[in-house]
Protein backbone atom coordinates (compact mmCIF):
# COMPACT_ATOMS: atom_id res chain seq x y z
CA UNK A 1 0.00 0.00 0.00
CA UNK A 2 1.26 3.44 -0.87
CA UNK A 3 2.10 5.56 2.14
CA UNK A 4 -0.04 8.60 2.88
CA UNK A 5 2.08 11.75 3.10
CA UNK A 6 1.62 14.53 5.64
CA UNK A 7 3.54 17.70 6.54
CA UNK A 8 4.52 17.05 10.14
CA UNK A 9 4.63 19.81 12.74
CA UNK A 10 6.28 18.26 15.82
CA UNK A 11 6.17 21.36 18.04
CA UNK A 12 8.64 22.58 20.65
CA UNK A 13 7.88 20.02 23.36
CA UNK A 14 8.65 17.12 20.99
CA UNK A 15 12.20 18.22 20.24
CA UNK A 16 15.14 16.15 21.45
CA UNK A 17 15.60 16.55 25.19
CA UNK A 18 12.29 18.42 25.62
CA UNK A 19 9.36 17.47 27.86
CA UNK A 20 7.57 15.30 25.28
CA UNK A 21 10.62 13.93 23.50
CA UNK A 22 9.56 10.36 24.34
CA UNK A 23 6.35 10.87 22.33
CA UNK A 24 8.33 10.90 19.08
CA UNK A 25 9.75 7.35 18.87
CA UNK A 26 6.30 5.87 19.51
CA UNK A 27 4.75 8.04 16.77
CA UNK A 28 7.39 6.83 14.35
CA UNK A 29 6.69 3.14 14.98
CA UNK A 30 2.93 3.67 14.98
CA UNK A 31 2.94 5.63 11.71
CA UNK A 32 5.27 3.17 10.03
CA UNK A 33 2.91 0.29 10.82
CA UNK A 34 -0.08 2.28 9.57
CA UNK A 35 1.55 3.44 6.29
CA UNK A 36 1.59 7.05 7.39
CA UNK A 37 4.56 9.07 6.16
CA UNK A 38 5.25 12.15 8.30
CA UNK A 39 7.54 14.67 6.58
CA UNK A 40 8.86 17.28 9.00
CA UNK A 41 8.13 20.88 7.96
CA UNK A 42 11.48 22.51 7.17
CA UNK A 43 12.44 25.09 9.82
CA UNK A 44 9.01 25.17 11.53
CA UNK A 45 8.57 27.63 14.42
CA UNK A 46 6.63 27.80 17.70
CA UNK A 47 2.83 28.32 17.47
CA UNK A 48 2.96 30.63 20.55
CA UNK A 49 0.90 28.03 22.48
CA UNK A 50 -2.03 28.82 24.77
CA UNK A 51 -0.18 31.44 26.77
CA UNK A 52 1.33 33.53 23.96
CA UNK A 53 -1.68 35.87 23.93
CA UNK A 54 -0.62 37.81 27.04
CA UNK A 55 2.37 39.49 25.47
CA UNK A 56 2.02 38.55 21.78
CA UNK A 57 -0.46 40.59 19.75
CA UNK A 58 -3.11 38.98 17.56
CA UNK A 59 -1.25 39.71 14.34
CA UNK A 60 2.09 38.50 15.75
CA UNK A 61 0.50 35.19 16.69
CA UNK A 62 -1.28 34.85 13.35
CA UNK A 63 1.98 35.55 11.52
CA UNK A 64 3.90 32.95 13.52
CA UNK A 65 1.35 30.27 12.64
CA UNK A 66 0.98 31.48 9.07
CA UNK A 67 4.72 31.01 8.58
CA UNK A 68 4.34 27.27 9.22
CA UNK A 69 1.30 27.07 6.95
CA UNK A 70 3.17 28.99 4.24
CA UNK A 71 6.17 26.67 4.52
CA UNK A 72 3.85 23.72 3.87
CA UNK A 73 2.00 25.45 1.04
CA UNK A 74 5.25 26.31 -0.74
CA UNK A 75 7.39 23.26 -0.02
CA UNK A 76 4.92 20.42 0.49
CA UNK A 77 2.01 21.05 -1.89
CA UNK A 78 -1.03 18.85 -1.40
CA UNK A 79 -0.06 17.70 2.08
CA UNK A 80 -2.15 18.45 5.16
CA UNK A 81 -0.28 20.00 8.07
CA UNK A 82 -0.45 17.44 10.89
CA UNK A 83 0.55 17.95 14.51
CA UNK A 84 0.55 15.53 17.40
CA UNK A 85 0.33 18.46 19.81
CA UNK A 86 -3.16 19.84 20.55
CA UNK A 87 -1.86 23.38 21.19
CA UNK A 88 0.08 23.45 17.89
CA UNK A 89 -2.93 22.08 16.04
CA UNK A 90 -5.37 24.46 17.67
CA UNK A 91 -3.26 27.58 17.05
CA UNK A 92 -2.54 26.59 13.44
CA UNK A 93 -6.12 25.68 12.64
CA UNK A 94 -7.48 28.83 14.29
CA UNK A 95 -5.05 30.85 12.18
CA UNK A 96 -5.94 29.12 8.91
CA UNK A 97 -9.66 29.64 9.57
CA UNK A 98 -9.30 33.26 10.70
CA UNK A 99 -7.17 34.23 7.70
CA UNK A 100 -9.59 32.64 5.27
CA UNK A 101 -12.46 34.41 7.00
CA UNK A 102 -11.06 37.95 7.38
CA UNK A 103 -9.50 39.42 4.23
CA UNK A 104 -7.80 42.32 6.02
CA UNK A 105 -6.00 39.93 8.40
CA UNK A 106 -4.88 37.81 5.45
CA UNK A 107 -3.49 40.92 3.76
CA UNK A 108 -1.71 42.11 6.93
CA UNK A 109 -0.31 38.62 7.53
CA UNK A 110 1.07 38.41 4.03
CA UNK A 111 2.63 41.85 4.34
CA UNK A 112 4.53 40.60 7.41
CA UNK A 113 5.33 37.15 5.92
CA UNK A 114 7.04 38.87 3.01
CA UNK A 115 9.79 39.92 5.42
CA UNK A 116 10.63 36.22 5.80
CA UNK A 117 10.36 35.64 2.05
CA UNK A 118 7.04 33.81 2.31
CA UNK A 119 3.40 34.18 1.32
CA UNK A 120 0.24 32.27 2.23
CA UNK A 121 -2.81 31.73 0.01
CA UNK A 122 -4.87 29.83 2.57
CA UNK A 123 -4.94 26.40 0.96
CA UNK A 124 -3.41 24.29 3.76
CA UNK A 125 -5.56 22.34 6.19
CA UNK A 126 -4.31 21.92 9.78
CA UNK A 127 -5.13 18.57 11.35
CA UNK A 128 -4.43 16.61 14.51
CA UNK A 129 -2.66 13.27 14.28
CA UNK A 130 -5.62 11.62 16.00
CA UNK A 131 -7.87 12.90 13.18
CA UNK A 132 -5.56 11.24 10.67
CA UNK A 133 -5.77 7.96 12.60
CA UNK A 134 -9.55 8.00 12.91
CA UNK A 135 -10.55 9.56 9.58
CA UNK A 136 -7.83 8.44 7.16
CA UNK A 137 -6.79 5.14 8.74
CA UNK A 138 -9.84 3.97 10.70
CA UNK A 139 -10.25 1.66 13.71
CA UNK A 140 -10.11 -1.57 11.71
CA UNK A 141 -6.82 -0.66 10.08
CA UNK A 142 -5.49 0.49 13.47
CA UNK A 143 -6.29 -2.96 14.80
CA UNK A 144 -4.71 -4.90 11.94
CA UNK A 145 -1.03 -4.61 13.03
CA UNK A 146 -1.75 -5.68 16.65
CA UNK A 147 0.47 -8.66 17.53
CA UNK A 148 0.44 -8.26 21.30
CA UNK A 149 -3.07 -7.32 22.46
CA UNK A 150 -2.81 -5.39 25.72
CA UNK A 151 -4.88 -7.96 27.59
CA UNK A 152 -5.36 -7.47 31.30
CA UNK A 153 -4.70 -3.73 31.17
CA UNK A 154 -7.40 -1.36 32.35
CA UNK A 155 -6.84 2.17 31.10
CA UNK A 156 -8.45 5.51 31.88
CA UNK A 157 -8.76 7.51 28.67
CA UNK A 158 -7.96 11.10 29.56
CA UNK A 159 -8.83 13.26 26.54
CA UNK A 160 -8.22 16.61 28.27
CA UNK A 161 -9.11 19.95 26.73
CA UNK A 162 -7.59 21.03 23.49
CA UNK A 163 -7.79 17.78 21.51
CA UNK A 164 -11.47 17.96 22.35
CA UNK A 165 -12.35 21.67 22.32
CA UNK A 166 -13.10 23.96 20.55
CA UNK A 167 -12.71 21.81 17.42
CA UNK A 168 -12.56 18.23 18.64
CA UNK A 169 -12.79 15.15 16.48
CA UNK A 170 -15.64 15.22 13.96
CA UNK A 171 -18.72 13.36 15.13
CA UNK A 172 -17.58 13.20 18.77
CA UNK A 173 -19.29 15.00 21.64
CA UNK A 174 -17.47 17.70 23.59
CA UNK A 175 -18.80 16.40 26.89
CA UNK A 176 -18.18 12.68 26.52
CA UNK A 177 -16.00 11.83 23.52
CA UNK A 178 -15.66 8.11 22.85
CA UNK A 179 -12.70 7.84 20.49
CA UNK A 180 -9.95 7.39 23.05
CA UNK A 181 -11.84 4.55 24.73
CA UNK A 182 -12.33 2.99 21.29
CA UNK A 183 -8.61 3.28 20.58
CA UNK A 184 -7.84 1.61 23.94
CA UNK A 185 -10.13 -1.27 23.00
CA UNK A 186 -8.66 -1.44 19.50
CA UNK A 187 -5.30 -2.44 20.99
CA UNK A 188 -6.90 -5.08 23.20
CA UNK A 189 -7.00 -3.26 26.55
CA UNK A 190 -10.05 -2.51 28.67
CA UNK A 191 -11.26 1.11 28.81
CA UNK A 192 -12.34 2.47 32.19
CA UNK A 193 -15.57 3.65 30.62
CA UNK A 194 -17.00 5.37 33.69
CA UNK A 195 -13.93 7.61 34.11
CA UNK A 196 -15.60 10.93 34.83
CA UNK A 197 -12.49 13.13 34.66
CA UNK A 198 -12.10 12.41 30.94
CA UNK A 199 -12.34 16.06 29.84
CA UNK A 200 -11.21 17.85 33.02
CA UNK A 201 -8.60 20.56 32.57
CA UNK A 202 -5.15 19.81 34.06
CA UNK A 203 -4.44 23.52 34.43
CA UNK A 204 -2.45 23.75 31.21
CA UNK A 205 0.25 26.42 31.31
CA UNK A 206 -1.10 27.57 34.67
CA UNK A 207 0.55 24.53 36.25
CA UNK A 208 3.56 26.88 36.32
CA UNK A 209 1.90 30.09 37.46
CA UNK A 210 -0.91 28.73 39.64
CA UNK A 211 0.51 25.44 40.95
CA UNK A 212 -1.95 24.97 43.83
CA UNK A 213 -5.01 25.43 41.63
CA UNK A 214 -3.66 23.20 38.87
CA UNK A 215 -2.57 20.47 41.27
CA UNK A 216 -6.11 20.30 42.62
CA UNK A 217 -7.28 19.55 39.07
CA UNK A 218 -4.53 16.95 38.60
CA UNK A 219 -5.37 15.26 41.91
CA UNK A 220 -8.99 14.81 40.76
CA UNK A 221 -7.86 13.44 37.39
CA UNK A 222 -5.52 10.87 38.98
CA UNK A 223 -7.72 9.84 41.91
CA UNK A 224 -10.65 9.14 39.62
CA UNK A 225 -8.43 6.82 37.57
CA UNK A 226 -7.66 4.91 40.80
CA UNK A 227 -11.36 4.83 41.71
CA UNK A 228 -12.11 3.15 38.40
CA UNK A 229 -9.42 0.52 38.91
CA UNK A 230 -7.22 1.80 36.08
CA UNK A 231 -3.61 0.61 35.75
CA UNK A 232 -2.66 3.76 33.91
CA UNK A 233 -3.96 6.90 32.24
CA UNK A 234 -3.62 7.42 28.49
CA UNK A 235 -3.76 10.83 26.83
CA UNK A 236 -3.34 12.41 23.38
CA UNK A 237 -1.89 15.66 24.83
CA UNK A 238 1.74 16.46 25.65
CA UNK A 239 0.96 19.07 28.28
CA UNK A 240 -1.68 16.84 29.93
CA UNK A 241 0.86 14.00 29.97
CA UNK A 242 3.56 16.10 31.59
CA UNK A 243 1.34 17.90 34.10
CA UNK A 244 -0.61 14.84 35.21
CA UNK A 245 2.50 12.67 35.49
CA UNK A 246 5.17 14.87 37.03
CA UNK A 247 3.16 16.76 39.65
CA UNK A 248 1.92 13.61 41.39
CA UNK A 249 5.06 13.66 43.59
CA UNK A 250 4.33 17.28 44.57
CA UNK A 251 0.73 16.43 45.45
CA UNK A 252 1.94 13.50 47.55
CA UNK A 253 4.32 15.80 49.41
CA UNK A 254 1.65 18.41 50.12
CA UNK A 255 -1.42 16.26 50.63
CA UNK A 256 0.05 13.06 52.05
CA UNK A 257 -1.35 11.00 49.20
CA UNK A 258 0.46 8.13 47.54
CA UNK A 259 -0.21 8.74 43.86
CA UNK A 260 1.97 6.87 41.37
CA UNK A 261 -0.39 6.51 38.42
CA UNK A 262 1.52 6.14 35.11
CA UNK A 263 0.45 8.44 32.29
CA UNK A 264 1.21 7.33 28.71
CA UNK A 265 0.43 8.44 25.16
CA UNK A 266 -1.96 6.49 22.90
CA UNK A 267 0.97 6.02 20.52
CA UNK A 268 2.93 4.25 23.27
CA UNK A 269 0.05 1.78 23.73
CA UNK A 270 -0.11 1.20 19.98
CA UNK A 271 3.64 0.76 19.60
CA UNK A 272 3.70 -1.94 22.29
CA UNK A 273 0.61 -3.63 20.83
CA UNK A 274 2.27 -3.55 17.39
CA UNK A 275 5.26 -5.45 18.80
CA UNK A 276 7.61 -2.56 19.60
CA UNK A 277 9.98 -2.77 22.56
CA UNK A 278 10.10 -0.40 25.54
CA UNK A 279 12.65 1.91 23.91
CA UNK A 280 10.73 2.11 20.63
CA UNK A 281 7.64 3.01 22.64
CA UNK A 282 9.55 5.74 24.49
CA UNK A 283 8.68 4.07 27.81
CA UNK A 284 12.16 4.91 29.10
CA UNK A 285 10.92 8.51 29.06
CA UNK A 286 8.09 7.97 31.51
CA UNK A 287 8.84 9.29 34.99
CA UNK A 288 6.27 6.96 36.59
CA UNK A 289 6.96 3.49 35.20
CA UNK A 290 3.97 1.91 33.45
CA UNK A 291 4.99 -1.53 34.75
CA UNK A 292 2.23 -3.59 33.17
CA UNK A 293 2.89 -2.07 29.76
CA UNK A 294 6.64 -2.64 30.20
CA UNK A 295 5.92 -6.30 31.04
CA UNK A 296 3.98 -6.77 27.79
CA UNK A 297 6.67 -4.94 25.80
CA UNK A 298 9.39 -7.27 27.11
CA UNK A 299 7.40 -10.49 26.54
CA UNK B 1 -1.07 56.06 33.42
CA UNK B 2 0.58 54.80 30.23
CA UNK B 3 0.39 57.00 27.16
CA UNK B 4 -1.67 54.44 25.28
CA UNK B 5 -4.13 54.24 28.17
CA UNK B 6 -4.50 58.03 28.32
CA UNK B 7 -5.23 58.13 24.60
CA UNK B 8 -7.84 55.40 24.92
CA UNK B 9 -9.58 57.21 27.77
CA UNK B 10 -9.55 60.47 25.81
CA UNK B 11 -10.96 58.80 22.73
CA UNK B 12 -13.68 56.61 24.25
CA UNK B 13 -14.60 58.43 27.46
CA UNK B 14 -17.32 56.46 29.22
CA UNK B 15 -18.13 54.26 26.25
CA UNK B 16 -16.11 51.23 27.29
CA UNK B 17 -18.27 48.84 25.25
CA UNK B 18 -17.28 50.74 22.11
CA UNK B 19 -13.63 50.63 23.15
CA UNK B 20 -13.77 46.86 23.68
CA UNK B 21 -15.68 46.36 20.44
CA UNK B 22 -13.09 48.26 18.43
CA UNK B 23 -9.84 47.51 20.27
CA UNK B 24 -10.09 44.03 21.79
CA UNK B 25 -9.69 40.81 19.79
CA UNK B 26 -13.20 39.40 19.22
CA UNK B 27 -14.54 42.24 21.41
CA UNK B 28 -17.41 42.86 18.98
CA UNK B 29 -19.05 39.73 20.40
CA UNK B 30 -19.42 41.06 23.95
CA UNK B 31 -22.77 42.75 23.35
CA UNK B 32 -24.20 39.37 22.26
CA UNK B 33 -23.96 37.96 25.82
CA UNK B 34 -27.40 37.18 27.27
CA UNK B 35 -26.13 36.63 30.84
CA UNK B 36 -27.09 32.96 31.15
CA UNK B 37 -24.03 32.13 33.26
CA UNK B 38 -23.09 28.82 31.63
CA UNK B 39 -19.52 30.10 31.15
CA UNK B 40 -19.27 30.92 34.85
CA UNK B 41 -20.28 27.38 35.78
CA UNK B 42 -17.98 25.77 33.23
CA UNK B 43 -14.66 27.33 34.21
CA UNK B 44 -12.22 24.98 35.97
CA UNK B 45 -10.71 27.92 37.85
CA UNK B 46 -14.12 29.44 38.56
CA UNK B 47 -13.84 29.30 42.36
CA UNK B 48 -10.63 31.32 42.30
CA UNK B 49 -11.27 34.38 40.23
CA UNK B 50 -12.76 37.75 40.96
CA UNK B 51 -15.31 37.91 38.13
CA UNK B 52 -16.73 35.25 35.81
CA UNK B 53 -16.78 35.95 32.04
CA UNK B 54 -20.52 36.59 32.43
CA UNK B 55 -19.81 39.31 35.00
CA UNK B 56 -16.94 40.75 32.96
CA UNK B 57 -19.22 41.09 29.93
CA UNK B 58 -21.93 42.81 31.99
CA UNK B 59 -19.34 45.12 33.54
CA UNK B 60 -18.12 46.07 30.06
CA UNK B 61 -21.67 47.00 29.07
CA UNK B 62 -22.01 49.00 32.30
CA UNK B 63 -18.81 50.94 31.52
CA UNK B 64 -16.77 49.59 34.46
CA UNK B 65 -13.50 50.18 32.65
CA UNK B 66 -11.02 50.18 35.56
CA UNK B 67 -12.65 47.22 37.29
CA UNK B 68 -12.53 45.11 34.12
CA UNK B 69 -9.01 45.96 33.01
CA UNK B 70 -7.52 45.50 36.48
CA UNK B 71 -9.40 42.27 37.18
CA UNK B 72 -7.34 39.10 37.66
CA UNK B 73 -10.08 37.05 35.97
CA UNK B 74 -8.74 36.99 32.43
CA UNK B 75 -5.40 35.77 33.77
CA UNK B 76 -7.04 32.69 35.29
CA UNK B 77 -7.94 31.31 31.86
CA UNK B 78 -6.36 27.88 31.31
CA UNK B 79 -7.50 27.88 27.65
CA UNK B 80 -9.63 24.78 28.23
CA UNK B 81 -12.31 26.12 25.85
CA UNK B 82 -15.21 24.75 27.95
CA UNK B 83 -16.93 28.14 27.91
CA UNK B 84 -16.64 28.39 24.12
CA UNK B 85 -18.28 25.06 23.34
CA UNK B 86 -21.06 25.53 25.91
CA UNK B 87 -22.07 29.12 25.15
CA UNK B 88 -25.60 28.96 23.69
CA UNK B 89 -24.91 32.08 21.64
CA UNK B 90 -21.55 30.77 20.41
CA UNK B 91 -19.52 33.67 21.76
CA UNK B 92 -15.78 32.96 21.42
CA UNK B 93 -15.46 33.54 25.18
CA UNK B 94 -11.93 32.13 25.55
CA UNK B 95 -10.69 34.44 22.80
CA UNK B 96 -12.45 37.46 24.28
CA UNK B 97 -10.85 36.78 27.67
CA UNK B 98 -7.45 36.41 25.99
CA UNK B 99 -8.10 39.63 24.07
CA UNK B 100 -9.01 41.52 27.26
CA UNK B 101 -5.92 40.18 29.03
CA UNK B 102 -3.72 41.26 26.13
CA UNK B 103 -5.34 44.70 25.99
CA UNK B 104 -4.97 45.27 29.74
CA UNK B 105 -1.34 44.16 29.50
CA UNK B 106 -0.65 46.45 26.56
CA UNK B 107 -2.17 49.45 28.35
CA UNK B 108 -0.17 48.38 31.39
CA UNK B 109 -3.18 48.38 33.70
CA UNK B 110 -3.29 44.62 34.28
CA UNK B 111 -2.49 43.60 37.88
CA UNK B 112 1.23 43.96 38.57
CA UNK B 113 3.04 40.73 39.38
CA UNK B 114 0.00 38.60 38.47
CA UNK B 115 1.73 35.21 38.06
CA UNK B 116 0.14 34.20 34.75
CA UNK B 117 0.76 37.66 33.30
CA UNK B 118 4.43 37.26 34.22
CA UNK B 119 4.47 33.72 32.83
CA UNK B 120 2.99 34.91 29.54
CA UNK B 121 5.63 37.61 29.23
CA UNK B 122 8.50 35.21 29.92
CA UNK B 123 7.08 32.65 27.50
CA UNK B 124 6.70 35.10 24.63
CA UNK B 125 10.16 36.59 25.10
CA UNK B 126 11.60 33.09 25.18
CA UNK B 127 9.96 31.93 21.96
CA UNK B 128 10.66 35.01 19.82
CA UNK B 129 14.37 34.84 20.61
CA UNK B 130 14.99 31.70 18.53
CA UNK B 131 11.59 30.90 17.01
CA UNK B 132 11.19 27.91 19.33
CA UNK B 133 10.60 27.51 23.05
CA UNK B 134 13.63 26.63 25.12
CA UNK B 135 11.98 24.80 28.02
CA UNK B 136 15.02 24.95 30.30
CA UNK B 137 15.55 28.69 29.95
CA UNK B 138 11.78 29.23 30.18
CA UNK B 139 11.53 27.29 33.47
CA UNK B 140 14.57 29.04 34.94
CA UNK B 141 13.21 32.46 33.96
CA UNK B 142 9.90 31.63 35.66
CA UNK B 143 11.59 30.43 38.86
CA UNK B 144 13.98 33.37 39.01
CA UNK B 145 11.48 36.13 38.15
CA UNK B 146 11.30 37.28 41.80
CA UNK B 147 15.05 37.47 42.32
CA UNK B 148 17.96 35.17 42.96
CA UNK B 149 17.24 33.85 46.45
CA UNK B 150 13.57 33.15 45.69
CA UNK B 151 14.76 31.46 42.49
CA UNK B 152 17.04 29.11 44.40
CA UNK B 153 14.17 28.29 46.79
CA UNK B 154 11.90 27.58 43.84
CA UNK B 155 14.54 25.40 42.22
CA UNK B 156 15.12 23.39 45.39
CA UNK B 157 11.40 22.79 45.80
CA UNK B 158 11.26 21.47 42.23
CA UNK B 159 14.42 19.38 42.29
CA UNK B 160 12.70 15.98 42.52
CA UNK B 161 10.65 16.79 39.41
CA UNK B 162 13.62 18.26 37.53
CA UNK B 163 15.87 15.27 38.29
CA UNK B 164 13.12 12.87 37.26
CA UNK B 165 12.73 14.65 33.93
CA UNK B 166 16.49 14.77 33.35
CA UNK B 167 16.78 11.05 34.04
CA UNK B 168 13.97 10.45 31.53
CA UNK B 169 15.84 12.67 29.01
CA UNK B 170 12.97 15.16 28.96
CA UNK B 171 14.95 18.07 30.38
CA UNK B 172 18.35 18.76 28.88
CA UNK B 173 20.74 20.87 30.99
CA UNK B 174 22.77 21.57 27.83
CA UNK B 175 19.89 23.68 26.51
CA UNK B 176 21.31 26.49 28.65
CA UNK B 177 23.99 27.01 26.01
CA UNK B 178 22.29 27.56 22.67
CA UNK B 179 19.68 24.85 22.32
CA UNK B 180 17.08 24.30 19.62
CA UNK B 181 16.36 27.16 17.25
CA UNK B 182 15.00 28.03 13.81
CA UNK B 183 17.50 28.55 11.01
CA UNK B 184 15.76 31.68 9.79
CA UNK B 185 15.61 33.47 13.14
CA UNK B 186 16.41 36.71 11.31
CA UNK B 187 13.42 36.34 8.99
CA UNK B 188 11.12 35.49 11.89
CA UNK B 189 12.18 38.55 13.84
CA UNK B 190 11.79 40.84 10.83
CA UNK B 191 8.34 39.36 10.20
CA UNK B 192 7.30 39.98 13.83
CA UNK B 193 8.66 43.54 13.72
CA UNK B 194 6.58 44.16 10.60
CA UNK B 195 3.48 42.76 12.36
CA UNK B 196 4.05 45.25 15.19
CA UNK B 197 4.50 48.07 12.71
CA UNK B 198 1.22 47.19 10.95
CA UNK B 199 -0.65 47.06 14.26
CA UNK B 200 0.84 50.39 15.36
CA UNK B 201 -0.58 51.92 12.17
CA UNK B 202 -4.04 50.83 13.24
CA UNK B 203 -3.74 51.91 16.85
CA UNK B 204 -5.02 55.09 18.40
CA UNK B 205 -2.93 57.94 17.08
Amino acid sequence: MAKKNYAFYPGCSSQKGASASNFVPSIEVMCDKLDIQLNEIPDWNCCSASIGYGEGSQLSRLVLNARNLALVEQNMPGQDLVSGCPACWLATRETAEKLNEVDSLMADTNEALKEAGLSFKGTVKARHLVEVLIEDVGYDAMKAPVVKPLEGLKIAGYVGCQTNRPFGIAGESFENPQYLDKMIETVGAEAATGYEQKITCCGGALAFSEPEKSQKQIKDIVESAYDHGADMIVTPCQLCQANVEIYQSEINKKKGTNLTMPVVYYSQLMTVAYGGNAKQAGLDGNVLRPQKLLDIASK
Amino acid sequence: MSELNQKAVALYGNNFLKEVTERVEDGEWVSMCMQCGVCAGSCPLGPHWEHSPQKIFRMIMAGKRDEVLTSDSMWMCTSCYSCIVRCPRKLPITHIMHGLAHYANRLDVAPKGQPTRELARVFWNNLIKTGRVNELKFSLAVYFKDGFSQGIKNLLSMQVIALGLMKAKRLNPMEIIGGHKCKDVGGIQKMLAKAQEIEARRQIS
